[in-house]
């Protein structure tokens, strides 16, 4: 008989139950890609002496191994229930039992982002849910339970709406969440759709009152006839629950769709960009905004050009930039004006004329820009490439990085079936030594600054097994293919890696992949 | 031997044309390619998910694609080259068949000779378009002429589009995009449906949708005729080609 407890964590965290992939009744039997976390297993992130190992964001990614910590499933409908609710045994087994495979276009992950400790990790997904992990605490008794996410929290953020002005759906999909640093006990996130950015906050309550006088403990009101003495309510420890509210929604400043958050470094103002605009905000006014940037023209039929993502300077709080379809980024000084229109630096890579095709715009068009965390430099990814410009020189970046150069062949099959435009992300590593991206195939791509190594890596069930290394794969561009490697033409553009995210300081990386959550630890022996 | 391609003969087959026809291939390959993707191009604008708004990026991107093939067919010449069925063709009989093809794109379809494709196009580099892979084969010329006609000449219409595009995007009127879209599961290469709700000679819709979009759109009536203006110049030339 299967027990259900495994599903448990999804629907709240119990504050004394240890948090576990795998049921107590089985024995060592995992699904694949699960780690085994019985007493007696160490975990593969644990030297042989049994001491963890010294985690560095230091160490590039050449020399570590990345190692598989866990898959997390997004949870589907189970989550939806609140705690109130019985829970329905039978809606679980719908939920879980079916196969991996046909997991709800509603799961599928739009966005995945580390808060500034590394402590929590948010995803966002299709159906506009926001489910937060958290890392499992340090105790001396379970050392190799380090480095394990669980959940934490899963709330509703947005809700499918209708326009019923130009009668549009407007899409549920979290875009972007984006984390507040954290000021109190509880924590602060911006997370927005198309339209809408709200701030949520996320706290926990492991005590409730006790002892009231004119209810009992079920809630039901008491006969004041059959009261007698008074007492005053005392709070008592409880199970732990973490609640999530909404405390701020930034609605109708949009007229077009939301790509970019972003939170300035003075922690009261925070930007949203759209196509054509973007808006400045005050964390504390909902029914105002400033607009800073509009490259609307005047006839849209003159329109050649929209923003594609933007970001605030790390450390400068009137810096910000944002790139455009059209491989270029502008970065602007809001202290120069009030409209930002008329940039500070312009930063084009001029054209390598010999690569000229007609779809050599489409493949320069940005789809992520990141500031390193020292702010020095910026990174954009294109669909090919990955570059890393100094904020210094404006007339080409000073490294570039072929991400899947192969496809370049491919470009026109990849415009027919739509993939052209799929919008990678990028990202740092803490000390700004390695970058990351995605691609096609559950493949992901490191690349280290320094040491100019590369390597690609698969996320995905059938190739990671427990306490296994991720071994490196390669594609194979052209003749003869060695026994490892992938042919082009048997990549799965179906399976593409477009959202990840870095620990801001040791060497733990989140890959989504679909409805699937990997994450995987750096290794260092 | 002539060509090696000789011996292998099969009518209608595309490899025997490689050898004896390598140089104009070339090119005629080139400029199917450059065609095929702007069908696909315009095939990708028009069908878009009515129930969510589009996304601008992807169709900006698309449509300057689209820019980007009609510059160079410009200054390829080949836009406005002429075949050799239609040399003798004066100009005035351009302006009718126009006509015709506003009225209805049934009745024209008969009254025009077929174009061949690549006839015309004896200039023109070759310049470094991708590659097409075996899916995005170009076309042969003799098969589907109607799918090649069709579409060249929506595209008459389809320059319109973009424009009407972008703006129904801003402040979407229903009557508009249902004159666009009105048949979003029909071929594309329905010219009836297409170029009715373009040119608006019966029906007001696409004139309306004009007034009510852009506030610098002069007028409804002087849209129109620009609009008929510049569509029977683009058609003109698609009919050429």
């Amino acid at each position: 008989m299967k027990c259900f407890s495994r599903y448990l964590p999804y629907i709240f965290r119990p504050a004394n139950t240890i948090l576990s992939s795998s049921c107590h009744t089985e024995a060592n039997v995992l699904p694949s890609g699960l780690l085994p976390s019985g007493q007696n297993k160490l975990g593969p992130w644990c030297s042989p002496t049994g001491s963890p190992a010294p985690l560095s964001c230091e160490t590039g990614c050449g020399e570590g191994s990345w190692i598989l910590v866990c898959r997390l499933l997004v949870p589907t409908q189970v989550s939806l229930l609140s705690m109130e609710e019985d829970i329905d045994t039978r809606k679980i087994n719908n939920s879980f039992l079916r196969d991996h495979s046909y997991a709800t276009e509603a799961d599928i992950i739009s966005t995945v982002e580390f808060n500034h400790t590394g402590e929590l990790l948010a995803t966002g997904d299709k159906g506009g849910r926001v489910v937060i992990f958290q890392r499992e605490q340090e105790s001396k008794n379970q050392i190799h339970r380090r480095g394990e996410y669980n959940v934490y929290s899963t709330f509703q953020s947005h809700e499918p709406e209708f326009d019923y002005l130009k009668s549009l759906e407007i899409e549920e999909k979290i875009n972007k969440i984006r984390w507040l640093p954290q000021q109190n006990a509880a924590y602060f996130l911006l997370s927005t759709n198309d339209k809408t950015v709200k701030l949520w906050k996320v706290s926990e309550r492991d005590k409730r009152p006790e002892g009231y006088n004119l209810k009992d403990e079920e809630g039901r009101l008491r006969d004041p006839a059959t009261i007698t003495t008074l007492r005053v309510p005392v709070l008592r420890p409880m199970d732990l629950m973490v609640e999530a509210t909404p405390r701020r929604v930034f609605a109708n400043a949009h007229t077009y769709h939301i790509n970019s958050i972003s939170v300035n470094s003075d922690y009261e103002t925070y930007m949203s960009a759209d196509d054509l605009r973007i808006n400045l905000w005050n964390f504390e006014i909902t029914n105002q905004s400033f607009n800073i940037v509009d490259i609307k023209p005047a006839n849209m039929e003159e329109l050649t050009e929209v923003i594609t993502a933007a970001e605030f300077h790390p450390h400068h709080c009137n810096t910000f930039v944002y790139s455009s379809s059209k491989g270029t980024i502008r970065l602007c000084d809001m202290r120069a004006s009030a409209l930002c229109d008329r940039h500070t630096k312009f930063f084009e890579e001029p054209e390598d004329p010999s690569n000229r095709s007609f779809f050599s715009e489409i493949i320069s068009s940005i789809s992520d820009v990141k500031f390193s965390h020292s702010g020095r430099y910026i990174m954009t990814r294109d669909y090919l490439t990955v570059k890393v410009w100094d904020l210094n020189m404006e007339n080409r970046p000073i490294e570039t990085y072929q991400v899947h150069d192969y496809l370049r062949s491919k470009l026109c099959s990849l415009y027919e079936n739509d993939c052209i435009f799929d919008k990678f992300e990028c990202v740092w590593n803490g000390s700004d030594s390695v970058i990351m991206t995605g691609s096609y195939n559950n493949f992901f791509r490191m690349f280290d600054r320094n040491t100019k190594r590369d390597v690609t890596l698969e996320a995905s069930r059938e190739n990671s097994k427990p306490r296994a290394i991720l071994k490196p794969r390669k594609v194979c561009v052209g003749g003869k293919r060695r026994k490892d490697e992938i042919s082009v033409d048997s990549l799965d553009f179906s399976k593409k890696i477009l959202h990840t995210a870095w620990h801001p300081s040791e060497n733990i990386i989140a890959v989504a992949a679909t409805n699937n959550l990997y994450i995987f630890q750096d290794k260092v022996n | 031997m002539f060509t090696r391609g000789l011996k292998r003969k099969c009518v209608g087959h595309e490899e025997d044309m490689e050898g004896a026809l390598a140089g104009l291939k070339t090119v005629s390959s080139y400029s199917l390619q450059r065609q095929s993707l702007l069908d696909m191009s315009l095939v990708k604008l028009q069908l878009c998910h009515m129930l969510v708004e589009p996304n601008l990026c992807r169709s900006v991107l698309i449509a300057n694609t689209v820019r980007q093939i009609q510059e160079e067919m410009t200054q390829d010449g080949t836009w406005r080259s002429v075949t050799p069925q239609e040399a003798g063709r004066a100009p005035l009989d351009r302006l009718v068949s126009t006509e015709i093809l506003c009225r209805s794109a049934w009745e024209q379809e008969g009254a025009r000779p077929a174009p061949g494709l690549g006839d015309g196009h004896v200039q023109g580099p070759v310049s470094d378009l991708c590659p097409v892979t075996s899916a995005q084969a170009p076309r042969h010329p003799q098969s589907g002429i109607w799918e090649l006609d069709g579409p060249r000449e929506d595209r008459g219409g389809f320059h319109k589009s973009l424009d009407q595009i972008f703006e129904t995007l801003e402040t979407k009127n229903p009557g508009c995009m249902e004159e666009l879209f009105s048949d979003v599961d029909s071929p594309y290469y329905d010219l009836d449906t297409v170029l009715t709700g373009m040119v608006g000679g019966a029906r007001p819709g696409p004139c309306e949708g004009l007034e009510g979009l852009a506030p610098a759109t002069p007028g409804p009536s002087s849209s129109c005729k620009s609009d008929l203006g510049e569509l029977d110049h683009v058609v003109e030339i698609l009919v050429e080609t």
